[in-house]
């Protein structure tokens, strides 16, 4: 049961935004103590799995030209497109983009966007500038607005990927169901995943359409007062 | 064949010119972080487990002592960007489509070239990606030599030690099936369900696949744990629930506990901090409303399609 104690660990150091670091340090020291392995042992341990992990870090060698693109305009260019297009609101755009990630990881193309890769340098100031030409112009406003772009981009992928065949998750429950006697094909577990990504639709969509129903009509693309305000708070 | 090793080489370059810069910009602690992951990146394999344990404790005692700050390395200000939004028009998107467009292509054409390894086709493929992106776009805009590290730099100061935290995650992981800490849980919820109800057999799945990926921040953890402890004895065996049934939507169950889990970081925390949202927590709270109603119905469904 000692093992059990880095839960403890992480629960409170979360709880209390504790440095997540330095949480998940204590929580792997007071596991490994607490399942009777020597510290090396535990520092050894935990040295090789981030070394094998290494793979999750790689992402960010895309912000060189995330970071170059934004220093040409590309976040003021995509609000320029959003706020010339009639009609444009933040609930249409993010359900578009919901279905768009949803279809492409129902293919197994998971990792062709993110939140390093579309979310920060497209999807997020489009949102933004859907959301002011709706009335939304102060600054906790546009934050929920980003986080929810973000949360957009998480339900697409997790609602869609396990219709692809050969996605890890689904490769694991195959290899876990086979080392237990049943043997079946990964096209069997797929097709039980299109329900929960229709409902997924259903009910993530709703909220973008409540969203919508919530805010103002879009006001015409070339009303400048409200999105040059915006765009000058969001420098900040 | 080209492996992992090219990203990780390209990504250790990038930290050790991030190292370099911060050095520079007088950021001793930011310069010590970036330096500490090159090296891991570049000559990761060859340090020994105790050597990556170490290496990995020095970057919990930077990130613990707040050692690392914020930079802002000269960029471009708003009205520069508005002017250079409007004159190079929607040829801008064409770049930052190059990356998703390569990866997306790579995947589909290199996966059985046997130029590349087919495992990890679509991160090499952005790799790839990032390459030929950074090219045109240098060779489009004539940006200042370093701009793209001085942009890249920014932007990892901006995310902080956050950025390694996912692979921390992934190792505590690693530790926690060490050290048995899977079988413990299940043990502890199939030791709850009431006999005779397949119903709360039903809930006690899929709530404790929720719950254990709150935990442990990765469905793929909970799913042998709580399969091997309630869905095949239970539900499979005793109640004759369609195996692919149950698996799949205990699965998807799981991810709707990685909505509402900052032990998802890569997820729910990190994009908190490259969005620059006041509240790290703030993505995990646009998600409630989406993971809850969706576990109930993956509930329902298992309950309805399984029996």
């Amino acid at each position: 049961m000692l093992a059990l104690s880095g839960i403890a660990v992480i629960v409170i150091g979360f709880a209390l935004r504790l440095n997540p670091m330095l949480v998940v340090a204590v929580a792997a020291l007071a596991t490994g103590l607490g399942a009777g392995l020597a510290p090396l042992a535990i520092v050894g341990a935990f040295g090789k799995a981030f070394n094998d992990n290494r793979f999750v870090s790689v992402v960010w060698i895309v912000l060189p030209v995330i970071g170059l693109l934004e220093r040409s305009g590309l976040q003021e260019r995509a609000r320029a497109v959003i706020a010339s297009v009639r009609g444009a609101t933040v609930g249409r755009l993010l359900f578009a983009y919901l279905l768009f990630r949803q279809l492409t990881a129902a293919v197994g193309l998971k990792d062709i966007a993110g939140h390093a890769q579309t979310v920060r340098p497209l999807v997020a100031p489009m949102a933004e500038a859907a959301a002011a030409a709706q009335g939304v112009a102060d600054d906790a406003g546009r934050q929920q607005i980003r986080a929810l772009a973000a949360a957009t981009d998480n339900v697409g992928v997790f609602f869609g990927e396990d219709i692809f065949i050969a996605i890890a998750s689904i490769l694991l429950i195959v290899g876990f169901l086979a080392a237990n006697g049943i043997i079946l094909a990964p096209l069997d577990l797929s097709v039980w995943a299109i329900p929960s990504a229709v409902a997924a639709v259903a009910v993530h969509g709703g909220r973008l359409w409540w969203l919508d129903h919530k805010l103002a009509a879009p006001s015409p693309p070339d009303e400048p007062l409200r999105t040059e305000r915006g765009e000058r708070e969001q420098r900040r | 064949m080209i492996t992992l090793a090219a990203a990780y080489a390209l990504a250790g370059l990038m930290f050790a010119a991030f190292a370099v810069l911060g050095l520079r910009d007088r950021r001793p602690g930011n310069a010590a972080f970036h330096a500490l992951l090159s090296l891991s990146f570049i000559a990761g394999d060859r340090l020994g487990d105790i050597g990556n344990g170490v290496l990995v404790l020095a970057l919990v005692a930077l990130a613990g002592s707040g050692a690392l700050r914020r930079s802002a390395p000269a960029t471009t200000g708003p009205d520069e960007r508005r002017a250079a939004s409007a004159r190079h028009g929607n040829r801008l998107f064409l770049p930052a489509l190059i990356v998703p467009a390569t990866a997306l292509l790579g995947t589909l054409v290199l996966k059985d070239s046997g130029l590349v390894d087919p495992k990890q086709v679509t991160l090499i493929s952005l790799a790839l990606g990032v390459v030929v992106a950074l090219a045109a776009t240098m060779l489009w805009l004539r940006p200042p030599l370093l701009a793209p590290l001085q942009e890249g730099r920014r932007l990892i100061d901006a995310v902080g030690w956050a950025c390694v935290l996912p692979q921390m995650l992934a190792s505590l992981g690693v530790v926690f099936a060490l050290a048995g800490v899977g079988t413990l849980v299940g043990h502890g919820i199939g030791a709850v369900i009431p006999d005779g109800s397949r119903l709360a057999a039903t809930l006690a799945y899929t709530g404790g696949m929720a719950l254990f990926t709150i935990v442990m921040g990765n469905a793929f953890a909970a799913f042998p744990v709580m399969t091997a402890a309630v869905g095949l004895p239970l539900l499979v065996r005793v109640y004759g629930g369609d195996p692919a049934v149950v698996c799949a939507l205990g699965m998807l169950s799981g991810f709707c506990g990685t909505l509402l889990t900052p032990m998802a970081a890569n997820f729910n925390i990190v994009p908190a901090t490259l969005l620059e949202l006041d509240d790290r927590y703030g993505v995990i709270r646009a998600q409630v409303a989406t993971a809850l109603p969706m576990l109930a119905i993956n509930t329902a469904l298992l309950y309805a399609l399984a029996f």
